[in-house]
């Protein structure tokens, strides 16, 4: 195999060519590099990078040249080159989170996600842009300029994990990693045409992950096709001591959902040792899933409001006949609390966001501003020329939220509308649905600039936030273009069912074929 | 007019540092007085993209003491961020218990009343938290340093009910506090090295007022008799400006030990909004209502009920029971002794007597004392049997302490095994009545008073070895 056609390449493919010896790591970091040279990765055109360093990249790519040579445990993503988001910590290159406050920030130590990227053989080539500290729909707010979409230069990549999605669509890596808080990944995927999992909450660990509100991040993998998300996924999950809140729950061998098998056998969920190299080696592209027999598929009445575009309604059903002609069965259901995600969410991210950001204090690293007119004067000087605007809203609404006074109204009000959002998903997913089928987004890929007003930008998110307040997984995968901009469809399960997600989603992608894309 | 006496009412804050070898939520060490800033690492720091994660130890301790204090544990508990701005708290939160305590609803026993009931403080709650680093303001002229090693080191506090009446309550309700924590033995209590540190809440009120007066929160003492002289003279100045017709505002006071007296602290009570709400990086406490049971069967023997044991069992007065059972390890060597010589009276004569003059002169701790509790009882049981005189017994004790040898092998060696022998004691007598005639003449023409001293001139011949039994009773003969 040649590295000419790299940027058609999945990740199963550059592994499978890596292991076999026909082409090096170092090839495929070159040829990562070259492809983001031609599209402009660089700041001054789509500013999808952050940080990136060739040179360094590439000697970490030799080095595991006599490694693939003696080792057969190499992992999955043998010689894979992959992107980062730039919230979750890496070695080496700098971990900003896109914000002036961490400027030239390098981590001592790395993602728990990111470790088990490189464990299972994976190269990181760049950290990407993104909305400062994850907050944002555009990647509009990231302190070094805002990224812009592949697909049409014009638009926004969505965001936050804007620079993520753009990496993967302009072909420069078959995976990134990004994080969610609210749609974080989802909607960028759909914006960009692109593949994009947030696992159940628990499902990753957020070790390294800077956060946004913890009890909502989760780390998420876009991908090219459904096979790169589902590897991806695959070498990151699993339980890790240093995140109390991660989960022991087994991690399947996800690519074996394509299949059209039942879940395996829960195995014991423990050790390190199974993050590494579980799926089957060598790697032959998944088989083409033609079943859903059997699989209940619900569509949700809130999320296809008589005010959709009618354009996304369209592909959205185009999908739904796919489903049907596979064998699924389509079940209208109910998800009665989903209108009030969007101000549920408002209140618990900024509440949990204007704690976890007091860190960014101008004591211990990143920026310091100092009048020298005191302790009080430098906090303030140094935080409100560290954030922008976007993030000293939502520490402002935070702290208001969480005040003495104003804690039972909003605070405790949201999270037991929460559980209430929660209980919806469990309702529908315990009548017989396996999973849950809606467009990603309401809109397609807007022009930058076009949205100003935040409440405007918030609703971006309006289909994709309850499965973060729920903690249920969801994957966004295209489905189709309207007006030429990439439609992204949602596929959501019950919690630690991404075994099932992934069968319907490699599912939905064969039986859509080259339609995906138009 | 006499000014009206009021009734003070206190309610104390002690917060009480975890003996645990790691921090609260990370592996760093807590080793006290390590060089600034080395026991630290990402989660600590507070660096982005670290998370804390519990240490099950703390919570075995704080479990321990809770029970000690005869707290309910909740099976169900949650972790809080407090949240504030100060440049030794690395997060701007500190990670604690707020509305969902570890243990609510127990008490402590600081004496007796007149009438013999119980004088009894209650204990609101007992909850988990880290403590905050170090701000250091008098080491570097016009600047504050940082010291974050005891970042994230285990607390608990444990929060009186405002059941204290006098300041001599609030000091034995903090020894009586102190005991039990070092009889369970989870923590070093020290408030020399922080390891136990008390705030306290005083309010005044008429004598027959249920209604509490205004609070003022007392703080920076550093001993005992510290928070009493704060106490007494909060107590002086709220009754001073009630009697003056004021009124007492509430805010946060400084205990100024070098000038007796209270200052208002820089920060202004109520101006604080900790913003609490639970922690979403660990998950809730729960605690199995089997291991709970099983800490509770576990609990050694608390200082109550061994004053009590050791009262009937060994015969003690109370005043003798109190010193043995002041520190648990003496108390516990004491029992050892008392044990192994079955003699009561004559361990606590020498764990308090030269047991105590000989730790106090090596300054030695007890667990690593060389005479062991089995060696004293055996020495006590040579002089009980008349093997060795009270006298030699106190050399070979000594002996004990330096070569940890056994005592009955010291006495053979050193030749102070006590003579019987009357022939041999006849002899000493008539030579000390030879070298000393004008004692001799007076002893023999009635002076009974000089036996004293002939007898100690005889023991000294001997060196200690002669049983000061028969030397009087030939010394008698002689004169008689």
């Amino acid at each position: 195999m040649s590295v000419d056609n790299y940027t058609q390449l999945g990740a199963a493919q550059i592994a499978s060519s890596v292991r076999a010896g026909e082409s090096s790591p170092a090839d495929m970091v070159r040829a990562s590099f070259k492809r983001a040279g031609e599209i402009g990765a660089g700041s001054d055109e789509l500013n999808i990078f952050l940080h990136a360093d060739e040179k360094a990249s590439v000697e970490e790519a030799e080095e595991m040249q006599p490694r693939i040579r003696n080792a057969t445990d190499i992992g999955v993503l043998a010689g894979v080159p992959v992107a980062i988001k730039d919230n979750i910590a890496t070695l080496g290159l700098p971990t900003t989170c896109a914000s002036k406050i961490l400027r030239g920030y390098v981590s001592p130590f790395e993602a728990t996600a990111v470790a088990r990227l490189r464990a299972n053989g994976a190269l990181v080539v760049a950290k990407t842009n993104m909305d400062e500290f994850a907050m944002g729909s555009s990647t509009e707010n990231s302190a070094f300029g805002p990224t812009r979409n592949p697909v049409d230069v014009r638009c926004v990549p969505g965001g936050s994990s804007g620079g993520s999605a753009a990496a993967v669509a302009a072909g420069i890596t078959p995976i990134a990693l990004g994080s969610e808080t609210g749609g974080s990944v989802r909607q960028p995927a759909a914006f960009c045409g692109v593949v994009g999992v947030k696992p159940t909450y628990g499902r990753v660990s957020r070790y390294g992950l800077v956060a946004f509100a913890s009890s909502l991040d989760q780390i998420g993998v876009l991908g090219r096709t459904v096979d790169d998300a589902a590897l991806g996924l695959e070498a990151i999950a699993g339980f890790d001591k240093m995140d109390s809140t991660s989960s022991d729950a087994d991690v399947p061998i996800y690519r074996l959902s394509a299949l059209g098998k039942p879940a395996p056998e829960a195995r014991n969920p423990d050790t390190e040792a199974i993050r590494i190299g579980r799926s089957p080696v060598p790697l032959p592209p998944p088989p083409s899933a033609t079943t859903l027999d059997g699989v209940v598929i619900g569509k949700p009445k809130e999320y296809f409001p008589e005010s959709l575009d009618p354009e996304i309604r369209r592909v959205c059903e185009r999908a739904l006949d796919r489903f049907r002609s596979m064998g699924a069965s389509i079940r209208d259901v109910s998800l009665p609390r989903s209108p009030l995600a969007i101000p549920v969410y408002y209140i618990l991210a900024p509440a949990e966001a204007s704690s976890n950001l007091a860190r960014f204090d101008g004591v211990r690293y990143g920026l310091r501003v100092d009048p020298g007119k005191g302790l009080k004067a430098m906090y303030e000087a140094t935080r409100s020329e560290g954030f922008g605007p976007e993030v000293t809203r939502r520490i402002l609404l935070g702290t208001y939220v969480l005040s003495a006074g104003y804690y039972d109204a909003y605070y405790k009000k949201a999270q037991a509308v929460r559980t209430l959002i929660a209980d919806d998903f469990r309702a529908v997913f315990t009548s017989g649905v396996h999973a849950i089928f809606t467009p990603t987004t309401p809109t397609t890929a807007f022009p930058i600039g076009a949205i100003s007003d935040p409440y405007e930008m918030y609703l971006n998110d309006i289909f994709t936030v309850t499965a973060n307040l729920a903690g249920v997984p969801a994957i966004s995968v295209p489905i189709g273009r309207v007006r030429r901009l990439p439609v992204g469809g949602q596929i959501i399960t019950a919690h630690f069912d991404e075994y099932a997600m992934f069968r319907v989603a490699y599912a939905l992608e064969a039986g859509l074929g080259a339609e995906a894309h138009q | 007019m006499n000014p009206a006496r009021y009734e003070m009412v206190v309610g104390l804050e002690v917060h009480v540092q975890l003996k645990t070898r790691t921090k609260a939520f990370c592996g760093c060490s807590t080793d006290f007085g390590a060089p600034p800033n080395t026991n630290t690492c990402p989660v600590c720091l507070a660096l982005p993209g670290a998370l804390p994660v519990l240490n099950e130890h703390a919570v075995e301790l704080a479990v321990r003491a809770a029970l000690g204090l005869g707290c309910r544990i909740d099976p169900v508990s949650v972790f809080a961020r407090k949240n504030y701005f100060y440049p030794d708290l690395p997060k701007g939160y500190q990670i604690s218990q707020f509305d969902q305590p570890l243990a609510v609803g127990g008490s402590v026993v600081i004496g007796q009343s007149d009438k013999g009931t119980d004088l009894r403080i209650g204990i609101t709650r007992l909850h988990m938290e880290e403590d905050a680093g170090k701000s250091i303001h008098d080491r570097y002229p016009g600047e504050t340093a940082i010291d974050l090693n005891r970042a994230g080191v285990p607390l608990i506090e444990i929060v009186s009910e405002p059941d204290i009446r006098t300041s001599a309550a609030a000091g034995a309700y903090l020894r009586t506090l102190k005991q039990i924590l070092q009889y369970l033995d989870v923590s070093d209590v020290s408030m020399e090295e922080g390891s136990l540190r008390v705030d306290a809440n005083i309010s005044v009120r008429p004598p027959g007022q249920t209604k509490l007066g205004t609070k003022t929160e007392v703080k920076n003492m550093n001993s005992f008799s510290a928070v009493e002289r704060a106490l007494d003279s909060e107590y002086e100045r709220q009754s001073a400006l009630l009697n003056a017709g004021g009124r007492v505002e509430q805010q946060t006071l400084l205990w100024d030990g070098a000038k007796e007296t209270v200052r208002p602290s820089r920060t202004k009570e109520g101006s604080h909004d900790y913003r609490y709400f639970p922690e979403p990086d660990l998950r809730p406490l729960m605690l199995d209502s089997k291991w709970v049971d099983h800490a509770r069967k576990d609990l050694p023997e608390l200082p109550a009920a061994r004053k009590a044991r050791f009262s009937t069992e060994y015969g003690l007065s109370p005043v003798e029971v109190e010193q043995l059972t002041a520190d648990p390890a003496i108390a516990e060597y004491f029992e050892e002794v008392a044990r192994a010589s079955a003699d009561g009276k004559a361990a606590y004569n020498w764990v308090m007597g030269e047991v105590q003059v000989a730790l106090r002169n090596s300054s030695e701790e007890i667990n690593r004392f060389r005479a062991r509790p089995a060696d004293l009882a055996q020495l006590i049981k040579l002089v009980r049997d008349g093997t060795i005189s009270h006298t030699a017994a106190k050399r070979v004790f000594a002996q004990m302490v330096e070569t940890g040898k056994p005592a009955a092998q010291i006495a053979a060696d050193q030749g102070l095994v006590q003579v019987g022998d009357e022939s041999a004691i006849a002899t000493w007598v008539d030579e000390v009545l030879n070298e000393h005639p004008e004692e001799a003449a007076r002893y023999l023409g009635g002076e009974k008073k000089l036996q004293g001293v002939l007898v100690g001139f005889v023991m000294k011949k001997s060196k200690g070895r002669a049983d000061p039994k028969l030397v009087n009773q030939l010394l008698s003969s002689r004169g008689g």
